[in-house]
């Protein structure tokens, strides 16, 4: 589904990503560990292509076509789909207009809005005076709508109480058809997380630690997470630098 | 007078600034073809007279004319006070509140016309009228001038919405001159909405408004290369416990705008904002914002903002990581920019003005 090849990448200038490698295979779910300013987001801009993060040097590829120069909304109608922390607001779109504008039918908006319990603002501008949990649940609501075949999905849980983190583990559960059996999966998905909630609701095949633009550590994800609860990162810098 | 031949032929360039020919949907039609005056009223409670009949015939009609605009104040109202009044005379009674809007269209078929108009709005105590204005060309008039001399009283605790609806040819100069008295408890609402190109738009009005009364001035422009637009707006904050609010949304594709308010606060309570959002599209453009507060009372409420700039990058990008291409992405949000939602309108005056920020919106971005 995704390969990484050797990714470096800058903002304004400044390195951001040096040198990442990763493969992702199609259904599987893969997670990311790391500290704030590892390069975790940076890593999503750059996959899906936006300006600021400028590829240097390495590829990436995606459904066997090499996306490294392509522009977000190609990579987009190639099947990704991406999920913001923090997303910006659009005055003046309907979330509900922004859904059919993406081709989906009335009856398809009002089901998922219903299963994110958005119903109450599907009348509103896109993000604007939303509240951080209201922002999770409406870009998952995006996904879903969108339906990619790779999904990166950047903190879905920061900032969301815990009655609404169930509601969101549900509905991501659904965008990576993690209720169909394992060979019939096709959809893959990326998540970013420092809680453990999201990972005990949905299973990750893989972790992979991010620390100062590199991958240094990949392994079980729920393993990974507990290392990192009980000992913070700095046991993970120590464990990689063993390895060097 | 719907019947008007040139009014059928020009039919589409009237739906286009909200006036249409279905006399159902409207509770009063009013036209000034060129220089000739046609009205006809089909609400009870309501009297709307071409002013030219107005002044002959109903009594205290010509004592309130330029008792809000002074006739004296520039050469625009000087030309004006010179020709016979030519316009509307509306007039609402006590407590008649009506639904339907009543439209009104200052119509240029004649090229290099001047037109200029007197209108007079009275809404006695009590009352609720909505207008719908649409301003013109016919579609092979290119020059003109149009001046405007609109007075308007909102009696106690009645309310007036007014839209206006600018759908000028390119070299037409436009200088409307409105007056605005808003009594206690009335509120006064004035939207105006212009997306077509216009050699030069000049407008300031002026309300005084009295104790507990509101007014609210709002104005959705886009101004493509060579236009020039100049509006603003002044309120008089003069009893206590009014308030005032002046709402600026201007795109330039190239054109000029400038965006004044003047608040203007005398009186214990009251509350006063005025907000002013720029988008600039094209180098050539540029967006001025010219802001002032006036307090001179110390228990006041008065505030300001502006923001102008480019399309924030990161909005463009988040619709293109939805599959939007950058120019859908950019179209969907100058539409959203100019969401006439922010009028306030009542939900039946809002669909229609939906639909003509849509029309317009479609051939000029």
């Amino acid at each position: 589904m995704l390969l990484i090849e050797n990714l470096w990448v800058e903002v304004e200038g400044q390195p951001v990503l040096k040198g990442i490698n990763l493969r992702v295979k199609s259904g599987e779910t893969h997670v990311l560990f790391g500290p704030n300013g590892a390069g975790k987001s940076s890593l999503f801009f750059a996959i899906m292509g936006f300006s600021r993060y400028r590829v240097v040097e390495g590829k990436i590829i995606f459904k066997e076509r090499d996306i490294t120069h392509l522009p977000p909304h190609e990579r987009a109608k190639l099947g990704l789909g991406i999920s913001f922390q923090r997303p910006p607001s659009l005055r003046g779109i309907k979330l509900y207009q922004l859904g059919k504008l993406m081709g989906k039918s009335e009856e398809e908006i009002k089901r998922y809005a219903e299963m994110l319990s958005l119903n109450g603002l599907l009348y509103r501008d896109v993000n604007l005076g939303f509240s951080g949990g209201e922002m999770k649940r409406s870009e998952i609501f995006q996904l879903l709508l969108q339906e990619p075949d790779l999904a990166l999905i950047d903190e879905p849980e920061s900032g969301v109480d815990v009655v609404n983190i169930g509601i969101i583990a549900e509905a991501i559960k659904k965008l990576l058809q993690k209720d169909m059996p394992i060979l019939e999966r096709k959809r893959s998905g990326i998540i970013i997380t420092h809680t453990g909630f999201i990972l005990e609701k949905v299973k990750a095949d893989r972790g992979h630690l991010l620390m100062d633009g590199k991958i240094v550590c990949s392994g079980n994800p729920e393993e990974m997470f507990n290392e990192i609860k009980l000992k913070g990162y700095k046991e993970c810098v120590k464990c990689w630098k063993k390895t060097l | 007078m719907l019947e008007k031949d040139i009014i059928v032929k020009e039919r589409d360039v009237l739906e286009r600034v909200g006036f249409v020919l279905d006399e159902k949907e409207r509770s009063g039609s009013f036209i000034l073809l060129d220089n000739e005056e046609m009205a006809s009223n089909y609400s009870e409670g309501v009297t709307l007279y071409s002013m030219g009949k107005a002044v002959q015939e109903i009594k205290g009609v010509k004592g309130k004319l330029w008792t809000l605009v002074s006739k004296e104040k520039d050469q625009w109202t000087k030309l004006a006070a010179s020709q016979p009044p030519r316009g509307y005379f509306i007039h609402v009674a006590k407590g008649v509140k009506v639904d339907k809007p009543l439209q009104a269209c200052f119509f240029i078929a004649t090229s290099r016309l001047t037109q200029t108009t007197h209108n007079l709005i009275v809404l006695e105590d009590g009352a609720e009228l909505h207008i719908l204005n649409g301003c013109a060309t016919a579609s092979y008039v290119n020059m003109g001038l149009h001046v405007g001399i609109t007075e308007i009283f909102v009696g106690k605790g009645a309310f007036l919405s007014y839209t206006m609806i600018h759908d000028w040819a390119e070299q037409v100069e436009v200088r409307p001159r409105t007056g605005v008295y808003v009594d206690e408890g009335g509120k006064f609402i004035s939207n105006y909405i212009t997306i077509k190109k216009s050699k030069i738009t000049q407008s300031y009005p002026q309300a005084i408004v009295e104790r507990e009364g509101s007014a609210q001035f709002a104005s959705l422009v886009y101004a493509p290369a060579n236009s020039i637009y100049d509006l603003g707006a002044r309120i008089y904050l003069n009893g206590q416990g009014a308030s005032g609010e002046i709402i600026s949304r201007a795109i330039s594709g190239g054109g000029k705008v400038y965006s004044r308010g003047h608040l203007v606060g005398n009186a214990p309570g009251i509350k006063a904002h005025m907000s002013c959002d720029g988008l600039l599209l094209e180098e050539k453009g540029s967006i001025i914002a010219i802001p002032e507060l006036e307090a001179n009372h110390p228990d006041v409420e008065m505030s300001h903002e502006a923001a102008v700039g480019r399309i924030a990058e990161e909005e463009i990008e988040y619709l293109m990581s939805r599959g939007f291409s950058p120019e859908e992405a950019k179209s969907l949000i100058i539409k959203g920019f100019l969401d006439p939602e922010i009028l306030g309108l009542p939900p039946a005056l809002q669909q229609e003005v939906n639909k003509t920020i849509e029309m317009i919106g479609e051939g000029s971005l």
